[in-house]
């Protein structure tokens, strides 16, 4: 049994970078503990942060961060080729990410301000997905390395990938929280697909939805609920576009 | 039963000596909501200041000490072509402080199922065997509706059992190990002047209650409310979140997962509690869901709480006890839902 087109053998991995923090890739690098053994789980024939070698021999590519220049819409596109499995990791990769807050401007106005009187060539943000197929996404800002640990595990023994079908408010309760919502703040937990054990809620911040939606969220009745509680049209929708993750939401 | 009296102030060296040598979790306030309101919950206390036996309410169950949200159930070793099992179970013994005759009637009904059902867990029994249980009356929240599912008041499934009588507490001791530390202090063959101070107390607590659910032959209207168009009005408003039954002293729902470790020569089996309002509760292998619908998920919540599965003798699991109305953003709350079945079947009859 093949999964994701693959036979049993260590894949051979590539991680790439575009437009983003690197924050995903050092948490491939983190988790000392079981660090070797994640390694030994893959052959890693490219990825700059750990890395020197710079093998083209890849089997799944690893892309972590937006897109944001023509070039590099050229380099993913050459990664695609040769891959045969393209995974989008992080929300940057996988929604474009808190770099979407550039889309909000005109780009040259944008352009200005960062680059003054040296303007550089540049585009709208954008995740992977709009220029290449992507055949798995793994979301979070950044991704949780246990998630990736497990998928990695999937993939080797050929078993299914599966993501929570739930929200955040699952693992919020599991770590018995006071609801944010109880203490007059705004989450977007409800909307939000598990997986992350509920890091933010925990520590008392409202969800921002880095991972995105899940498979089942009721966003109409949870819009009401939300200004049944005093937040404004404006705010939700400003959190919604954190992570630019609820890009399908089209009205609060 | 034997019935004593014991003064607050000896209730109090009481918990101390019970803390001293003992893991003890009791009710303690961790946050203070919008409103100003105080939140209990029960967690591990380290001397009786901590606890605060005059508490409303605690935020979610205890049901967590017993059946946890998350739980190794066993863990296997994998060598060249064998492999190995470990299961551990045993827990340290622990006193629970506190706890109110809903969740003690709660803690009962998961008795019939996972302590003297077909399939006892051994999970569940040396933690409910090895817990101390302490059991504290209060008046009712405007909300609480115990009294409708006769579960204000309760016999069995505690050591010992407090009722508040002004200066001291009434106990009805209902084990051995209770008797016989009880003993060390000073506790009091009860009064008639007790008596009657704990019988004013019973009367006082019962006519407390504000919100009446009417639940009288209500399994049987529930058959007929099946295909009611209720469910699909309180389904539209339904979050498919799993709090209610995650704050749920009934709801004993959960997943088994089996874990490979990244070493791949260790893996786990993990149970995870679950709810039938989550959407891939009636998933099965291949990918058929057989509750798509949101609707379909919460009324099934309600068929089991107030209708009452063959394991549950077909008897309501609800005590209750409101948090999950509570709890549920979508003010889903089973006073309401029932009220407007109620309405429907009277419209319909
Ligand atoms: S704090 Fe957020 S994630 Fe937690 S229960 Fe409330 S809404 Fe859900
Ligand atoms: S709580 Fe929300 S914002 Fe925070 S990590 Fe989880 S999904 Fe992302
Ligand atoms: S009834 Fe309320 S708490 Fe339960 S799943 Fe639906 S929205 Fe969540
Ligand atoms: S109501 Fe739902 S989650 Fe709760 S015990 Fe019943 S089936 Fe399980
Ligand atoms: S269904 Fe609701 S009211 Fe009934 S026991 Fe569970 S949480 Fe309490």
């Amino acid at each position: 049994m093949k999964y994701l087109g693959l036979g049993p053998q260590k894949p051979k991995v590539g991680v790439f970078d575009f437009t983003c923090c690197e924050g995903c890739e050092l948490q491939l690098a983190n988790k000392e503990t079981t660090l070797v053994d994640f390694l030994s789980l893959m052959e890693i024939v490219n990825f700059r942060e750990i890395s020197s070698d710079k093998g083209d021999d890849y089997e799944i590519a690893l892309i972590e961060g937006s897109i944001s220049r023509a070039d590099e819409i050229e380099r993913l596109k050459k990664i695609r080729e040769r891959a045969k499995v393209l995974v989008a990791i992080g929300t940057c990769a996988c929604f474009g990410g808190i770099n979407s807050l550039k889309n909000r401007y005109p780009i040259d106005e944008v352009n200005r301000e960062v680059y003054g009187e040296m303007p550089k060539e540049t585009l709208e943000v954008k995740p992977v997905k709009e220029y290449v197929q992507v055949d798995l996404a793994i979301p979070g800002c950044p991704i949780n390395k246990a998630e990736v640990e497990r998928i990695i595990v999937d993939v080797v023994t050929k078993a299914e990938i599966k993501f929570p079908k739930y929200p955040v408010c699952v693992e919020c309760k599991q770590h018995i929280n006071t609801c944010l919502f109880d203490l007059g703040q705004f989450c977007l937990g409800p909307v939000t697909q598990a997986g992350c054990d509920a890091v933010c809620t925990s520590g008392k911040m409202g969800c921002l939805g880095c991972r995105g939606p899940f498979e089942a969220p009721n966003f109409e009745a949870f819009f009401d609920i939300a200004k049944e509680k005093g937040f404004s049209k404006d705010y939700i929708k400003e959190r919604l576009s954190f992570f630019n993750a609820f890009s399908e939401v089209k009205d609060v | 039963m034997i019935y004593r009296v014991i003064s607050k102030s000896e209730f109090r060296k009481f918990l101390e000596s019970l803390i001293e040598s003992n893991v003890t979790i009791g009710p303690v306030q961790s946050d203070v909501d919008r409103n100003n309101d105080p939140i209990y919950k029960f967690q591990q206390v380290h001397s009786a200041d901590e606890i605060e036996l005059d508490y409303t309410i605690s935020y979610t169950a205890v049901k967590n000490f017993f059946l946890p949200y998350r739980e190794k159930l066993s863990e296997y070793t994998f060598t060249d072509d064998d492999w190995d099992q470990t299961i551990e179970y045993r827990v340290h013994p622990r006193v629970l402080v506190g706890l109110r005759p809903c969740d003690i009637n709660a803690l009962n009904i998961l008795d019939r199922i996972f302590y003297k059902g077909t399939y006892p867990s051994p999970y569940y029994i040396s933690r409910r065997k090895n817990t101390f249980i302490i059991g504290l009356d209060h008046e009712p929240l405007p909300d609480c509706f115990c009294s409708s599912m006769n579960h204000h008041t309760v016999t069995e499934g505690f050591d010992v059992f407090c009722s508040d009588i002004g200066d001291s507490y009434y106990l009805a001791i209902n084990s051995s190990p209770a008797f016989d530390f009880l003993k060390k202090f000073q506790v009091t063959v009860p009064t008639d002047e007790d008596d009657k101070s704990y019988i004013e107390r019973r009367k006082f607590i019962k006519k407390s209650f504000k919100t009446n659910v009417e639940i009288g032959s209500l399994p049987s209207f529930l058959d007929i409310e099946f295909d009611s168009p209720i469910w699909k009005k309180w389904g539209d408003k339904c979050l498919n979140c799993g709090t209610c039954a995650m704050v749920c002293p009934t709801c004993y729902c959960y997943q088994v997962e089996e874990n490979i470790a990244v070493n791949l020569k260790k893996a786990s089996k993990d149970m995870m509690l679950y709810s039938c309002t989550i959407l891939d509760f009636a998933e099965v292998a291949g990918g058929h869901n057989f509750r798509p619908k949101k609707e379909d998920r919460l009324k099934y919540r309600y068929y089991h709480h107030y209708r009452g599965f063959e394991e549950n003798a077909k008897e309501p699991i609800c005590v209750g006890c409101n948090r999950c109305g509570r709890a549920c953003l979508a003010d889903i709350n089973p006073k309401d839902v029932i009220n407007d079945l109620r309405l429907d079947n009277e419209e319909r009859s």
